[in-house]
Parts: structure tokens; C-alpha cells; sequence
């Protein structure tokens, strides 16, 4: 196969990648008799179209970023996490904990505690399959894919039989303290300027609840905290001693093993290190959004930070641009459902076809393009 | 037409892969019944050309001439037709069968096999009478040692009617008896008419074995001769295309004080099977001492030991201090800290990380010292980048680009990178392991005058070869490794090979 380009192979591929599973998807949406563009149009207007589209589609990618950034760093070692909904809903718990029961003086106190509780939740929950897979041997893809269930059936237990507020109905934990609410992007100076300037109507419009409609945007100061954790990332994976020790260990076992460097050591920091970006997720949802702890917190978005990571090439700026996507994807679809009769599990098989093309079937497009970009004198046969 | 005095002519074969031009108007004829070599460095495109004569490559251009007849080759089945057969370097057997069974496979007549058994045991037993190739039909393949195994190969290819036999470097796997009683199997073979091709990048097997010899230089060749007319440095000067030196220049060593002593050295594998068995010696300052041996007898083992990456037993001390050899403090890291470099045996799944830089490369093992950090947190990339352009200069590494990953280095460059990495070090003691293995002549000239530098600087080596050529040549002491255990110490300018060549088969003068 010939080698491509550096920048066809970074942009080109995962492009051609993205319209061909959007022309699939096309195909699906004709199949059951619903004109693709319209479709499109509905998704473009309702993720990004006004204030509160790009709010949710950034308070999505916000999430997708921390768990990108989770798959990543323990791509790079060699080990893949599959537990990252587990280690989310774990951070979601110690997020949790910190806002309901530290009494916080101001909310960057508060921010700052739940971030280190959901940190040492999430890494304390990849900490034991990480052990298992260092000492045991057990794979590490099976035990944190078991650690998935046992966090979700832990969850229910504690929200039903100790967080939930005497009376409640709700397998959901108290309301954290108004205090504690985060600032989110239409509270911002700067920003609030920049989303009245894009969406005027959003000004005006009121919501149900007597709100301008560009104050309902979930998106808040924690999507510049998950990119400060990729600049971090970038930095640890290409900068430090661990970091080095990391990529060397997921590249050759063996030869790391000669350079003195210890198996289990780089298995669990890196284990760790990959489920306290997962919990720390938690921050975005359930401190930033939701303000108590719902059952299922985390949404699938552990999930997603896998396909997130495989279609950014394990780097932290492809991480973030795949991140977005997969927001836009993730509010488009939900315009879908809401603006037409089209279900909103369609966003489902949308995220499903641009993960096959952009992950499975990448080789595939890098091999097409390798056609075109062949040397002249080799597509004559047999020269001389 | 061609002349059907050559079993086969091969004229203007042009290959490429992609940029890269394997064969370029290659023109070459074996005359029937000879044994000939053809030999280049490697990456010279040998095994390209093979590759094409067997049927799995197709060439771009070309015709190939069996016995004067134009011959289309698509696949190897129709280089089996024509009556080509081929013995690779690695073995191509299943394991768990026996020979018999090995060689019918393919070749079976029809859907019962106890006519096909029986019609090969009988052809075997002629093939074996009239070749000096014994081997026990109902032994199963892996019971069997290497030289038998490559016997079970030749006779494969017999058994297909093979007129025309080509072998990929015969001898990398056989002592130096068993390389012998090869080369008289072919010349058996020459008698009886058939016409042999060794293909290798050994000089000294060209000379033993063959008639005519052919020589190619990246992708091209250079030339052809008569092995009586010709010698090995002129041979050599063929292949690298200038003169050089196959003799290591090199003074008396001056041996100081013991700097490593092993005693009873003893590794099990993970299967708890024991691979060394009770190994000590003395290494001194200033000295090389070479280990000799058929791979697979625990030198591999012996390096892993000493270099911190397997447990051992036993007792080790380096300048009068104990290494441990199991438990944390036995691993790569405290072994370098200790002042041990490490050459591994395998560059590339032991010394360097394929996918990673140069420069990445030159800072493994060593990525902890103090003058690759910017800070307590951060390392410092450029001044790894600027040391490795200083040992790339130094050691002559093309293309000088610290950027380029590892895997896009020729094999004598990548090992050039470990070489640099572990030499410039330092080290008090340095562990060597196969140190020219897939290593042009160029580059092996010298990596062997780095190794005799290092010495003459008062560091005390380890060098650990299967090629006898090399313990001879470059080392001050010599011992054989047999099935876990040192067969004695020689020295080099009182024995010859025969004398080592039977004490890597474990066979003893003295008794034990």
C-alpha cells in the first residue's frame, strides 16, 4: 500500500470517512421515507444554529473530551478501557459527595473538591481491573466491561437506599446548593456578548419557564477545564518521563521491559490516570448540568470516549475535533426527534455509521486514496 | 532462444515495490548440474529474485528460461512443475507431524493417505541410500534437531521431483559439522545431475560449496565468477562496492582486574525447564570474552540474566559488589545504573521501539538520566534531539535525521542506533548479543572496530555470536555454550573451528 501524504492521512481520510457514513446514513433515512437534506438542515439548525443548539452540542463534547482523553491515555499503553462509563459513574458519586455533604464557601472551592473526588473515585475504579490484568493476568477489556455493570448496579443501591431524599420518588440523590451551580457560558462576560451577537432571537425568546432562551445552555466552565486536561495530556504522552514510559510500554511490552521499565507500575498509572479523566467527567454532567446525581449519570458517554479516541488518532487536538462532532451529532439528532418524525434513536445508527467508517472502515478509505496518490511512472505496467 | 546448457537463465528481471527498485535487469544462468551461489548483502534483493523464481512475486519485466525453455512462473505450484524446489530459511514443517507426513503433505494422491505414506517411505528410503540423507520416516518434526529438520526440507523437494533445488541461507541455524555434511548432501545432489542455488551473504560457504558464484548490490548485479578464480575480499569488495576489511585489526589485550564474576548462574523459563544450567566465569577489565554456541543453547538466556530482564540464580558481583537477580532490584534499569550496557541479541523487539524516533530510541533505557530532563517534570526533547545527532555522527548513521522512526533505518543503521546508545554510555561492563545479525559488511567493519575500541579502553565484554567468525575473530577468550552450561574456555590462537565446532555439538575431548 502506498504511504499517504501526513495531512491527506490526517484530514483527508477521517473526511472521506465522514461523508461516506453520512451518504449511508442518507440511504437509511430514504429507506424509511424521510428526504435526507431536510434531515440535515433540522440537525445543522438544531446543534448549531442558535445559542442554545451550540450549548448543548459543546456541553456534549465537554464530556466526550474528558472520556476521549481517558481512552487515550490508556490506548497509548497498550491497554484498552473499555470501563470508562463505569469509572464516570463512579466519579459522578464522588462529585456527588462533595457538593452534598462539604459545605463549600464559594462554588470554585466546591469545583475544585468534587474534581479531586471525582478523580480519585474514577481512578480508584479502573485501579482494580488495572491490578487484576498487572498481577492476575485477567484481560483488562473483560474486567472493566464487568466493572461497567457492577458501577451501574452500585449506583442504584446507593442513590435508592441512601441518597435519595426521604419521600422522593426518584432514584436520584438531593439537589446539590444553589451556591455551587457553575457558571455557564451565557453567565460569562465575553461569551454572553458573543452568543446575544450570533443568536438575537434567543434574546427575546422566552422559555417555559420565563428564561431568554440562550440562558438555557448547559455548557459550562468545565469545557475549558477538559481542554486544559488535553493540553495536559499532550504534554504527560509526549513530554514527560511517564508519559514516554507509557507509549513505550504499549508499543513493545518486551522492549520496555529490557529498559527497565516496570510492567506493573505503567499499568496502573496509566489505568488510573485514564479513570480519573473518566470521573472527572462528572464535573460537566452532574455538577455542571444536573446539579444532583441521577441514576444513569453518565449517559453513554464512556462509550462514546471510544469512538471519540479511535477517530482522533489517540491525540488530544483529534480528540477535542472528534469530541465536537460527536456533540453536534449527539444535539442534531436530538433536533431530530424533537422537529420531526423522524425517531431520535436514528441518532443512534448515525453514531453507529460514522464510528464503522471513521474507525473500522478507515483503512479502507486510506487504501482508496493510496490509489490516487500512487507515483506516476508506477501506474504504467511493466515500463521498460 | 536460450541455451539449454543452463537448467536456468534469467534475463532483464525488474522488480519494485513501490520507490523501491528490488530488481533491476537482472541477468543471470546457472549451468545444469552445478552448485551455484549467489551473494549479497542484505537488502541487495537475493530473496526478491528468488521470491520471483518461486512464483510468490511476479516480476515487472522479464523472462525466465527453465532448461532453455521460456517459462511462465504465476505461483509456486508452477515453479514446482517446472521442477524448481525451494528450501526456505525458515522451515516450512508442521510440527506435530512426522517426516513422512510432512512430506507428502500437498503432494498427496488421493483422499487415503496409506498409499500416498507408502509409495513416499519407499522413495525416501532410495532418496536416503543415494544422498547421505537419513532420517527415521516416523520421527515426528519437532523431536528432530535443526539439521535434520532442514534434511526433511531437501527432501521434500526431491520427493516433488525437484531438479532444480534453491536454499535461502542454508547454514544460519547449523553448527559448523552439520553445515558440512550439508554441503557434501549437495554435493551428492550435483553428481546425480541436479542443480543447486545457495542463496546467502556468507563468504565463507561460498567459497566451500560452490562452483560459480553471483553477486548482487542493491538490486542490481554486479557480476558473475568462477568461485576457483575468485577470494573472499574480492568477493566482498563486490558486494559493498569498495575494499574491506573482513579481518579485525586488533593489538594484545590488556586484561586488568575481574570486573564481573558469575557464579552458578541458573535460569528456568516459564515453563519451569531449566535453560541455564550452572554457568560461572570470570569477565576482566579490558578483555573480551566471546561465548560461542548453536543458538537456542541459553546464551540468550545468559545476556537476559545478567542484563536485569530475566530472574536467575546464583550469584553475580560486579566490581565486588552483588547484583541482585530477582525481586525489584533486578531489572534493566538498576543494571545500566549499576554500570552494565546491554546490546541485545533482538533490536527490534529488545533494543529499540519500531514505531518510535531516533532520537526516542537513543534516550530508551537511559530516558531517567539527569541530562535529558528540563525540569524535575519535563524532559528535555531537544537535548535528546542534539545528542542524537552527535552519536548519529559518530557512528555514522544514514540518514542522520533524529525524526526518522526506527523502523525506516536499514538493519545495520538500526543497530548502529543501539550500539551508539549503549557504547556511549559508558558502561564498565558491556553485554553483547549478536551484534552483527541482518548486518551489512560495511556496517559489521565497523561495529567490530567499535567493540575492539571499547576494549582497548579498558571495558570488559560480554560478546555473545552464533557466527563462529566472529567469536574467533574479535575475541581475547573463548567459551562454548552447550545445553545450558560452558563446555570450557579456549583460546582463540591455540584452536580452530573444529575443535569449538565439536564442543558446540557437546561433544568433549576432556572428560568431564
Amino acid at each position: 500500500m502506498t504511504k499517504l501524504p501526513k495531512w491527506a492521512d490526517l484530514a483527508l481520510v477521517p473526511i472521506i470517512s465522514l461523508v461516506l457514513a453520512a451518504l449511508c446514513a442518507a440511504l437509511v433515512l430514504l429507506a424509511i421515507g424521510q428526504d435526507p437534506l431536510a434531515a440535515l438542515a433540522v440537525m445543522v439548525n438544531g446543534a448549531l444554529g442558535s445559542a442554545s443548539g451550540w450549548g448543548y452540542t459543546l456541553y456534549y463534547a465537554t464530556s466526550f473530551i474528558f472520556t476521549g482523553l481517558a481512552v487515550t491515555v490508556a490506548f497509548h499503553g497498550g491497554l484498552f478501557n473499555i470501563g470508562g462509563e463505569g469509572q464516570a459513574l463512579l466519579g459522578g458519586l464522588g462529585v456527588a459527595l462533595a457538593c452534598l455533604f462539604i459545605p463549600w464557601p464559594h462554588w470554585s472551592l466546591a469545583l475544585i473538591g468534587a474534581a479531586v473526588l471525582g478523580m480519585a473515585f474514577g481512578g480508584a475504579w479502573a485501579a482494580v481491573p488495572a491490578y487484576l490484568q498487572a498481577k492476575r493476568g485477567s484481560h483488562i477489556v473483560i474486567t472493566t466491561i464487568m466493572f461497567n455493570y457492577i458501577a451501574a448496579a452500585l449506583m442504584v443501591y446507593l442513590l435508592v437506599d441512601f441518597l435519595r431524599p426521604p419521600g422522593s420518588m426518584d432514584p436520584a440523590s438531593a439537589r446539590f446548593a444553589a451556591e455551587l451551580s457553575l457558571p455557564k457560558f451565557h453567565d460569562m462576560p465575553f461569551l454572553q456578548d458573543f452568543l446575544l451577537k450570533y443568536d438575537p432571537e434567543g434574546a427575546v425568546k422566552l422559555t417555559k419557564d420565563g428564561l431568554p432562551q440562550y440562558q438555557r445552555v448547559p455548557a459550562n466552565i468545565t469545557f475549558f477545564i477538559a481542554l486544559a486536561c488535553a493540553y495536559l495530556v499532550w504534554l504527560l504522552m509526549w513530554h514527560t518521563r511517564l508519559g514516554y514510559e507509557i507509549r513505550a510500554f504499549g508499543k513493545q511490552e518486551k522492549a520496555a521491559n529490557y529498559a527497565g521499565i516496570s510492567s506493573f507500575k505503567i499499568t496502573m498509572t496509566a489505568m488510573m490516570i485514564s479513570g480519573a479523566l473518566s470521573g472527572l467527567m462528572a464535573i460537566n454532567n452532574v455538577m455542571g448540568q444536573s446539579e444532583r446525581l441521577l441514576q444513569n449519570s453518565a449517559e453513554g458517554a464512556g462509550f462514546i470516549g471510544i469512538a471519540v479516541a479511535l477517530m482522533g488518532r489517540n491525540h488530544p487536538v483529534g480528540v477535542i475535533l472528534a469530541a465536537v462532532l460527536f456533540g453536534f451529532l449527539y444535539q442534531g439528532g436530538a433536533a431530530l426527534g424533537m422537529n420531526t418524525t423522524i425517531p431520535v434513536e436514528l441518532r443512534t445508527v448515525l453514531q453507529g455509521l460514522v464510528i464503522l467508517f471513521t474507525g473500522a472502515l478507515n483503512m479502507m478509505v486510506a487504501q482508496m486514496l493510496g490509489w490516487f496518490f500512487r507515483p506516476r511512472a508506477q501506474t504504467r505496467k511493466g515500463g521498460a | 532462444m536460450a541455451d539449454p546448457a543452463f537448467a536456468i537463465e534469467l534475463k532483464g528481471i525488474s522488480k519494485a515495490f513501490g520507490p523501491v527498485q528490488a530488481n533491476k535487469d537482472i541477468n543471470i544462468a546457472v549451468p545444469k548440474g552445478t552448485i551455484h551461489g549467489i551473494i549479497g548483502e542484505n537488502g541487495a534483493g537475493k530473496s526478491t529474485l528468488m521470491s520471483i523464481l518461486y512464483g510468490f512475486y511476479k516480476a515487472d519485466a522479464g523472462e525466465i528460461f527453465i532448461n532453455g525453455r521460456l517459462t511462465a512462473i504465476p505461483d509456486s505450484q508452477a515453479a514446482i512443475r517446472a521442477g524448481i524446489g525451494m528450501v526456505f530459511q525458515h522451515f516450512k514443517l508442521v510440527q506435530n507431524f512426522t517426516v513422512l507426513e510432512n512430506i507428502i503433505l500437498g503432494a498427496e494422491d488421493g483422499p487415503l493417505l496409506n498409499t500416498s505414506l507408502a509409495k513416499a517411505r519407499k522413495a525416501l528410503a532410495d532418496l536416503s541410500r543415494e544422498y547421505e540423507l537419513d532420517v527415521d520416516p516416523d520421527a515426528l518434526v519437532e523431536d528432530l534437531s535443526v539439521g535434520h529438520q532442514q534434511r526433511v526440507e531437501i527432501l521434500k523437494a526431491l520427493y516433488r521431483q525437484a531438479d532444480i533445488l534453491i536454499l535461502d541461507e542454508p547454514t544460519g541455524v547449523l553448527t559448523p559439522a552439520e553445515a558440512d555434511h550439508l554441503f557434501r548432501i549437495l554435493r551428492g545432489l550435483k553428481e546425480q545431475g541436479k542443480t543447486v542455488i545457495i542463496i546467502t551473504h556468507k563468504l565463507r560457504e561460498i567459497m566451500e560449496a560452490t562452483d560459480n558464484v553471483s553477486v548482487m548490490r542493491r538490486g542490481t548485479m554486479v557480476g558473475h565468477v568462477s568461485t576457483d578464480e575468485t577470494s573472499p575480499e574480492a568477493l566482498a569488495e563486490m558486494m559493498v562496492g569498495r575494499k574491506v576489511l573482513l579481518h579485525v585489526d586488533k593489538g594484545d589485550a590488556h586484561a586488568g582486574e575481574t570486573v564481573l564474576k558469575v557464579e552458578d548462574l541458573r535460569v528456568r523459563d516459564d515453563a519451569r525447564v531449566e535453560r541455564l544450567k550452572g554457568v560461572s566465569f570470570e569477565l576482566r577489565a579490558g578483555e573480551i570474552l566471546g561465548i560461542a554456541g548453536v543458538a537456542g543453547n541459553g546464551q540468550s538466556e545468559l545476556l537476559a540474566a545478567l542484563g536485569g530482564i530475566q530472574r536467575a540464580t546464583g550469584k553475580v558481583t560486579l566490581k565486588g559488589a552483588d547484583l541482585p537477580l530477582s525481586g525489584a532490584g533486578a531489572n534493566g534499569r538498576a543494571r545500566r545504573d549499576a554500570g552494565i550496557g546491554h546490546i541485545p541479541e533482538d533490536r527490534q523487539t529488545l533494543g529499540l521501539i519500531m514505531d518510535f524516533t531516533a532520537w526516542e530510541n537513543i534516550a530508551f533505557g537511559y530516558h531517567n538520566e539527569p541530562k535529558y530532563q528540563k525540569n524535575a517534570l519535563v524532559m528535555d526533547n531537544a537535548a535528546i534531539r542534539a545528542d542524537t545527532e552527535a552519536k548519529m555522527a559518530t557512528f555514522d548513521v544514514r540518514p542522520p535525521i533524529p525524526t526518522l522512526p526506527a523502523k525506516s533505518f536499514s538493519g545495520g543503521n538500526q543497530q548502529k542506533i543501539v550500539v551508539a546508545r549503549e557504547m556511549e554510555s559508558d558502561p564498565d561492563v558491556l553485554l553483547i548479543g549478536q551484534p552483527t545479525r541482518g548486518v551489512d559488511i560495511g556496517a559489521i567493519e565497523f561495529i567490530h572496530k567499535q567493540i575492539i575500541a571499547l576494549r582497548d579502553a579498558g571495558k570488559a565484554i560480554l560478546l555473545v555470536s552464533v557466527e563462529l567468525d566472529e567469536i574467533m575473530s574479535l575475541s581475547d577468550r573463548i567459551a562454548v555454550m552447550f545445553d545450558g552450561r560452558l563446555m570450557g574456555f579456549r583460546d582463540p590462537a591455540s584452536t580452530n573451528e573444529r575443535e569449538l565446532g565439536l564442543l558446540m555439538a557437546g561433544i568433549t575431548g576432556e572428560a568431564a
